[in-house]
């Protein structure tokens, strides 16, 4: 086809036309890409370089090594031990089944555990290391690092985890740790980053919980480079945390684990104070139970038995338990009639076996009565009607003041957990807590130590502490932290007349020494390590009307739950106080008999810092005696320890 | 005109043709594609492998063929445009029917020693097979119905195809280049305003009908419209490439982080680092002059293409070079637009720089076309 040369020229023309129009209009959008590129780049390049780095650089914590705690003579109650874990990697492994395989059948892994490894390998990232079996033993380390080439991928690794090394003797006071809850972590209004850390331990009760903050230490950092799959490329800056601060605490280790022994399977308690200087040499609450147990995550195996045991071992006794104080409460109200001058200590009361009062009989525990008594007598027969005319004369807020000076309804700062305060009762507290109005027989109740009247034994420790020295003695758990020593727990002078705080000792001298002292049986009869104390017996309820029909009139006869709480406290040397104790045996039955034999033992235990000698208990007791020793020597904490050397 | 009425004597004979190449084209071309082996380089984190060795043996493979196909006349190749044009449509039905499935769609051929994907292929012989038309088609006749109607034809046929696979970016682009060399034939205004207003039209249409009881498409399709113009709207899917494209282009700043030194491709947080988005690591490591410069040889090759088709007396020639400078643009114009945000994610590669062989072999056979236009240039 021939054209001619016009008309192709016009065409040629047009397409000039044309090809400039499209290309002007290329250049103008490019044009536009460049205005981009420079708003991006230029404009706008701080703000994207930070999400850069933002993207980039993942801070992570090192968790610190948490402080350990040790008991006066530096023996460790709760260390940090190496514990070896097996993990493994995904992308190294290759066959994971085949590796699992034969990982099994070098060490021990339970069916559960490794389906759920299996299942976690699976699922997460194939460079992230899963943790397949924990708490290993070095001897399975041992084999699986010798098996390596057979096991690509797989490699043990080693953390820390805490170990209470004397196991159930401290429970109820060292305490445990557990891993961070959400619990935890809501109860706290700034949680620490390091709370975050999987696997991070935080303290659960007692002084592990309550001394946390100085246990924990500070986190380290370290910043990683991470690609956006979130695998650590390098580490770029490294920030070493701060160790935890080790504690101190005032108790004996061995006199510790001798009371927990000594009492056994019983249900009590005892708190041994130094009269010196308020440090609490033991605080032992029985039963007890392995704490270590708790530390990985305890089964309901172990757990529920100790949940549902009527002997409740969870509960700290000595702090946490409030009972009626009974018979030992009785000083207190002596002393407050004593400083108000209402009576001298040889005056007498006529004791007629009960006490008609408001129209109703109060009645002394020896139904036939005491004749007349003066305070020594009454308090070392333990007559009631004394005490009840003695509060009648001075009036309850006296008494419950004077409680108050020697610690009880007082709390007591410790670092435990649930501490009780205990009750002295007023008549302000009944009006508003019970909504009624306080009638006498509430005082000749309270005079006792029974109706409202609650303490703790750690409470009837500090009272007797108090009485021996006149001092306000306070209670000191936490002897130094960090090597730093805590404040001292001395006191100053309660202010008391010297001469009734005698008297008030040598009745208490007698109750033990007297022949006819409630005490007598559990006297000590080593000169210079005599005891003095007090016996009581405080009612859980009183016997109905229809088991007095029956013929319940015994303690004996009543079910276990129902019986009396045994009570003792006491102090010795009496003639120059060193150590305060109370006991508690929760249903035990008498004060003299279920309570005063094991303050002897463990005040005899703590003054002679070991085994004391048999001479120190009086002729008949000693063969007994020697082969309660026998036994207890070879009773060991219950410690449920993984991992090898352990001492 | 055709070539049997100007002396065919001024044109070069045998090895003379290389001395009447384009070589600042050439020259340019080469230094893009240079570009693309540091980058690929670079994303490899400093390897040569996977990705920056394949692509320069292909490399050779393409400069080889470019030559080859510089020397033949470019008068055989319009005699072979309509083959060629009916080769590639063979090949895209061919795909459709045996083609691998890759991530949900059906684009390549294998052809034993490399993949094949037709559609590449499609969008220059779609543009020589055009150029072809217009060069026979009487100038009078251009914009009359019928012979309007006839290109259109040739165009949708194998952009229906490509849409099928399913292959969006792609079909949009052959049906830019295919309007593109329309409207540089010389069709006549009044057929592009009526198209491009009937389209403005429908796109309202569909929008104004959503939530009304006339609404023209389902409610998961707007949906999926939303996501593909807003990708902000889906942070984890579509929007985190964009989001993660930008940090890199922002953080390069005015000189870029260095060579090798981009966190945010090394760190893998750019999706196809090394192929839709290979830009953006560029960007960030060579900064705001580094991605400045390859535009602007961007811009150079189109501009010389432009300047070489006008001076080009031969109608299909002129058509030609300007068809494949179109398409060229169109390239690098939305994946840059893509990856710096102003365009939905749509799968277009950095033409010469991305990872990828059927690209860049088809590009540099079409730039063998515009020397061979230019070599033979009647003179």
């Amino acid at each position: 086809m021939r054209r001619n040369r016009a008309e192709n020229d016009a065409s040629h023309a047009k397409l000039t036309r044309r090809a400039i129009l499209m290309g002007g209009a290329q250049l103008l959008f490019m044009g536009g890409l460049a205005a981009r590129m420079r708003y991006l780049q230029v404009d706008q390049a701080d703000q994207f370089r930070l999400l850069a780095e933002e993207n980039r650089i993942n801070i992570r914590l090192i968790p610190p090594a948490r402080g350990e705690i040790f008991d006066r003579n530096g023996v460790r109650l709760a260390e940090n031990i190496p514990s070896y874990r097996i993990v493994m990697v995904r992308e190294d492994a290759g066959d994971v089944d085949a590796v699992m395989a034969r990982l099994s059948q070098i060490i021990d892994i339970d069916l559960e555990t490794f389906e759920s490894a299996l299942d976690e390998l699976k699922r997460s990232a194939p460079f992230l290391p899963v943790t397949i079996v924990e708490g290993v033993s070095w001897d399975e380390v041992s084999k699986v690092s010798v098996n390596a080439p057979a096991l690509p991928g797989v490699t043990p690794e080693v953390g820390l985890t805490r170990v209470y090394p004397r196991g159930s003797d401290f429970a109820h006071v060292v305490g445990r740790v557990g891993r961070v809850s959400q619990k935890d972590l809501d109860a706290l209004e700034n949680p620490d980053q390091v709370l975050r850390i999987p696997r991070f331990q935080i303290g659960k009760i007692n002084v592990e919980a309550r001394a946390e903050d100085a246990l924990r230490g500070t986190a380290g950092t370290k910043q990683v480079e991470v690609n956006a799959t979130g695998r650590v490329m390098r580490e770029l800056d490294r920030r070493e945390g701060q160790s935890g601060a080790d504690l101190q605490l005032t108790l004996d280790s061995k006199l510790q684990g001798y009371v927990q022994a000594r009492l056994g399977g019983e249900s009590a308690a005892v708190v041994i104070i130094d009269c010196e200087n308020g440090d609490l040499a033991a605080i032992a609450s029985a039963p007890s139970y392995d704490p270590n147990l708790f530390i990985g995550g305890i089964s309901s195996k172990d757990y529920d038995p100790l949940l549902n045991s009527a002997y409740r071992p969870l509960v700290n006794k000595t702090v946490q338990g409030a009972y009626p104080p009974g018979s030992t409460f009785k000083m207190m109200t002596a002393m407050a009639a004593l400083e108000e001058g209402i009576v001298g200590p040889d005056e007498t009361v006529y004791c007629p076996g009960h006490l008609e009062v408001a129209g109703r009989r109060f009645h002394c525990w020896k139904r036939a009565g005491h004749g007349w008594v003066d305070l020594e007598n009454s308090l070392k027969q333990s007559c009631d009607v004394y005490y009840y005319d003695l509060a009648l004369k001075v009036g309850i807020e006296k008494i419950t003041a004077m409680a108050n000076r020697f610690g009880l309804g007082i709390k007591h700062e410790l670092a435990l957990s649930s501490v009780n305060s205990g009750l002295t009762p007023t008549k302000a507290w009944k009006r508003t807590a019970r909504g009624a109005d306080w009638v006498i027989g509430d005082t000749v109740n309270a005079s006792i130590g029974q109706g409202f009247m609650l303490a703790s034994p750690l409470q009837l420790a500090v009272m007797t502490a108090r009485i021996a020295t006149g001092r306000q003695v306070t209670p000191r758990l936490i002897k130094s932290v960090d090597g730093v020593e805590e404040p001292v727990g001395e006191g100053a002078s309660l202010g008391m007349n010297d001469n009734n705080l005698r008297k008030m000792r040598r009745a208490m001298y007698e109750v033990v020494n007297n022949r006819r002292g409630t005490a007598y049986r559990s006297r000590i009869i080593a000169d210079g390590m005599r005891m003095a104390g007090k016996t009581g017996t405080s009612q859980v309820r009183n016997i109905t009307a229809a088991e007095r029909a029956r013929g319940v009139t015994r303690n004996a006869d009543l079910p276990w739950e129902r019986r009396d709480h045994a009570l003792f406290v006491a102090f010795a040397p009496h003639d120059n106080p060193r150590y305060a104790v109370s006991v508690l045996v929760e249903h035990g039955g008498g004060g003299s008999t279920a309570a005063a034999p094991i303050a002897r033992d463990v005040l005899l235990q703590a003054m002679a810092g070991g085994e004391p000698s048999l001479d120190a208990y009086p002729k008949g007791d000693r063969a007994r005696i020697k082969t309660q020793q026998k036994r207890l020597r070879d009773v060991q904490p219950r410690a449920a320890i993984d991992g090898k050397d352990q001492a | 005109m055709s070539y049997l009425e100007y002396t065919v004597k001024s044109v070069p004979t045998g090895f003379r043709k290389i001395l009447h190449l384009n070589w600042p084209l050439a020259l340019l071309l080469a230094s893009v594609c240079g570009v693309g082996f540091l980058m690929l380089y670079s994303v490899a984190g400093g390897s040569f492998t996977p990705w920056a060795e394949p692509q320069m043996k292909r490399f050779g493979l393409g400069i080889a063929l470019m030559m080859i196909v510089a020397m033949v006349p470019i008068w055989l190749w319009r005699n072979l445009s309509g083959v060629a044009y009916g080769v590639s449509l063979l090949l895209l039905v061919l795909v459709a029917v045996i083609g691998d499935e890759r991530k949900g769609s059906q684009r390549w051929l294998d052809l034993g020693f490399m993949d094949l994907q037709p559609s590449e292929l499609m969008k220059i012989t779609l543009v020589m097979f055009l150029a072809a038309y217009y060069d026979w088609l009487p100038a009078k006749r251009v914009s009359r119905p019928f012979w309007v109607l006839l290109p259109v034809i040739i165009i949708l046929i194998p952009t229906a195809l490509v849409l099928e696979q399913p292959d969006l970016g792609t079909s949009i682009l052959l049906l830019a280049a295919g309007g593109g060399l329309m409207f540089l034939a010389g069709v006549h205004w009044a057929y592009f305003a009526a198209v491009i207003a009937s389209a403005v039209g429908l796109i309202t249409a569909v929008f104004q009908s959503r939530s009304t009881s006339w609404q023209l498409l389902n409610d998961y399709q707007y949906r999926r419209i939303d996501t593909f113009l807003d990708p902000a709207a889906d942070p984890l899917g579509a929007g985190y490439h964009i989001t993660q494209s930008k940090i890199a282009l922002g953080s390069g700043g005015w000189t870029g982080r260095g060579f090798m030194q981009g966190t945010q491709s090394r760190l893998n947080f750019l999706p196809e680092k090394h192929t839709d988005f290979i830009f953006t690591t560029l960007a960030e490591e060579f900064g705001f002059i580094g991605a400045i410069s390859l535009l602007g040889i961007y811009a150079l090759i189109i501009v010389f293409c432009v300047i070489t088709a006008i001076r080009n007396k031969d109608r299909f020639s002129s058509l030609l070079i300007l068809g494949i400078a179109l398409n060229f643009f169109l390239f690098f114009a939305v994946n840059m637009s893509m990856v710096m945000g102003l365009a939905p994610v749509v799968g277009v590669p950095l033409p010469l720089v991305s990872y990828g062989g059927s690209a860049m072999l088809v590009l540099l056979l079409a730039f063998g076309l515009v020397q061979s236009a230019h070599v033979h240039r009647p003179r």
